[in-house]
């Protein structure tokens, strides 16, 4: 009862990237209420399989629904083991990857539950609130944060009569690492047919095709990131020169991206990748709210740009005034000399 | 097999084109700076909606909308591509609703609609970029779902066949009707606005949207198809207690402007020997190599 919940969601017997960053904050929002944290993972052919890929971010309880017919991933059915789950243990906060299976399941959940649910948060944390209409008071509640009216304002979200809080978040927001300190580590295999009825096998997947992703712009240590300023699509590509001499990943604004200069799995900001790279070159970016939202928390931002005045510059730790033909090609000779 | 087909769609304020004016010195959205349009992934819906209709004869298409009463708009311009009819729900009872009280809202005007074979939706909308609305609607008309849909392959025998976008690559699913169906961005854009609708349906509005003695009253009482559908929660048989506000479970505690925490930048020129000087510095340091 009462416990902090994350679903783990899968490609095969995969756990995603996502929801291991989710278990990881999890953990650290349980500690702080001083409650359990629990994961639940369903599919196919997983027990035995999945468990070492969630428990060691922290789990006290892990629920691992394996059966027929649950991957791929299908609406329905995943709904019913959480709301019927969800019945049962009462969760406090449910937290999900604001994935495509993340916004198709979290919705449907809070709407059989009738619980409130905040998409895309990129910060929680644990505080109280004041409703200044009833003069309720409330101790512990989770604050869903989240950029709002396309980045242009942040929103503080609560939910503070209804259980679980939810919340959806990206890949990348958070950051996974393994638990240091002592978990309980259990593992129960419920009854699938318990929890989900016959009926809900209703949508048939006639074909699932998943390509393994082409770059790791997520991980990256340092990011090479073309903005509008770059031209054409044949000016960007000087970029994936530079991110080879440096061993860098090539990331893009969405300004880029709409502009057809690179592909949209490489666009950095609040509704692309958030990028953590101990160095971000960002060249001919302006700088909008949204991308800014996606790479601010970079080491070392370097921003290459014609204009002395572009908002990036603001917080860029270094800024080089010029254009990106002119620098770039610069930039990869100094480095092949002096690394040498 | 005629299909009856109900579109939600949502009157947005155009966030992509947010100019220096949109936002209030206190930090706050100007509403009023920002163009309303037909929210864009809705559009890819409507479009869905109207193939369907062409490829199914004797099907219809319905635009179902919430929101103020010029948000008639929507309806108009829904019409004005192709469809049937429309709904205007607007009431002050659903002012201040989460996505959760909005489903409950329109859930209950497509109880009212009735008999939908599939319900269409962009996948979400971009002013608050949630995606919820839709699958909140599909549970609680217990109706199937599709989220992220790119195209309707086809309907046979009641069971229609949807390629979809997931993560990192596509599916194909098969769904018995009825089934609420989002549309993803990356669908087939919406046709244009046909002249001869434009010009049978520009006068078409919401009682609520017509001023005090309304020059073209005589003209309202000739056609009946100018008067759109306006519903209020009364008319939809709706349980205020669930809408608005009130029926909203989440609240926003508190809504700031974003200000980056600036930085001391170090400034450089593109000289060769500024450029140099950073590779050795940055090597240096080791952050990068």
């Amino acid at each position: 009862m009462n416990n902090v919940f994350v679903y783990c969601e899968i490609e095969g017997t995969k756990v995603a990237e996502v929801s291991q960053e989710l278990l990881t904050k999890g953990r650290k929002l349980a500690n702080r209420l001083g409650v359990e944290l629990h994961a639940v993972v369903a599919g196919t052919g997983i027990k035995g399989v999945v468990e070492e890929q969630i428990l060691p971010y922290g789990v006290d309880k892990l629920f691992v629904f394996d059966g027929k017919d649950l991957f791929p991933y299908t609406s329905a059915p995943h709904t019913d083991i959480l709301v019927n789950l969800f019945k049962e243990e009462k969760p406090q906060i449910c937290l999900m990857g604001a994935t495509v299976i993340g916004r198709d399941l979290g919705p449907r959940v809070s709407s059989s539950l009738t619980s409130g649910l905040t998409a895309d948060c990129t910060e929680l944390e644990i505080g109280p609130y004041d409703d200044i209409k009833t003069k309720e008071h409330y101790e512990d509640l989770l604050y869903q944060i989240r950029p709002a009216f396309g980045g242009n304002i942040v929103a503080t979200i609560v939910n503070p009569e209804h259980r679980p809080q939810m919340a959806t978040v990206r890949s990348g927001v958070m950051q996974k690492a393994l638990y240091d300190g002592k978990a309980k580590n259990e593992v129960v295999y419920p009854d699938v047919a318990k929890y989900v009825s016959a009926e809900a096998y209703v949508v048939k997947v006639l074909d699932h095709h998943v390509e393994a992703a082409k770059h790791n712009l997520k991980g990256a240590a340092i990011v090479v990131s073309g903005g509008y300023g770059m031209g054409s699509k044949e000016g960007f590509d000087m970029l994936f020169d530079l991110a080879k001499v440096l061993h860098a990943e090539v990331g893009a604004s969405r300004a880029a991206v709409d502009a057809g200069f690179c592909d949209n799995d490489r666009q950095v900001g609040q509704t692309g990748v958030t990028v953590h790279p101990k160095v971000y070159i960002a060249c001919g970016i302006s700088g909008q709210i949204q991308h800014i939202a996606g790479m601010q928390d970079s080491k070392i931002i370097i921003s290459i740009n014609s204009d002395p005045e572009a908002p990036i510059n603001k917080i860029a730790d270094y800024v080089i005034v010029g254009t990106v033909e002119e620098v770039i090609p610069k930039l990869i000779k100094y480095y092949k000399q002096n690394s040498k | 097999m005629s299909l009856k087909i109900v579109v939600l769609a949502k009157q947005v304020p155009d966030t992509r084109n947010v100019g220096k004016d949109a936002m209030t010195p206190e930090g706050t959205v100007n509403r009023a700076a920002l163009p309303a349009i037909f929210n864009p992934d809705d559009l890819n819906a409507l479009e869905q909606a109207l193939r369907l209709k062409e490829q199914n004869p004797g099907s219809t298409v319905g635009v179902l909308t919430m929101g103020p009463p010029r948000a008639g708009e929507i309806i108009r311009q829904g019409l004005y591509r192709g469809a049937d009819t429309g709904w205007l729900l607007t009431d002050r009872l659903f002012a201040g609703a989460d996505t959760l009280a909005t489903s409950y809202a329109l859930s209950t005007a497509i109880k009212k609609i009735g008999k939908v074979d599939i319900v269409l939706g962009g996948r979400q909308a971009i002013d608050g970029d949630t995606a919820q609305v839709g699958p909140q609607v599909a549970q609680k008309l217990g109706l199937n779902q599709v989220t992220y849909a790119e195209e309707i392959l086809g309907i046979k025998d009641g069971v229609a066949t949807i390629r979809r976008r997931i993560d990192g690559g596509q599916e194909t699913v098969q769904v018995p009707l009825p089934v609420l169906i989002t549309v993803n961005g990356t669908a087939a854009p919406c046709r244009p606005q046909n002249v001869k609708l434009v010009m049978k349906y520009k006068y078409a509005t919401c009682p609520m949207e017509r001023p005090e003695n309304d020059p073209r009253a005589n003209l309202y009482a000739e056609r009946d198809y100018l008067t759109l559908n306006q519903w209020s929660v009364a008319d939809v048989d709706g349980d205020p207690s669930q809408c608005g506000l009130a029926g909203s479970p989440t609240k926003v505690k508190t809504v700031q402007n974003i200000v980056f925490q600036a930085k001391e930048s170090k400034t450089l020129t593109a000289s060769d020997a500024d450029i140099d000087g950073i590779v050795k510095e940055l090597l240096q340091e080791k952050i990068i190599g």
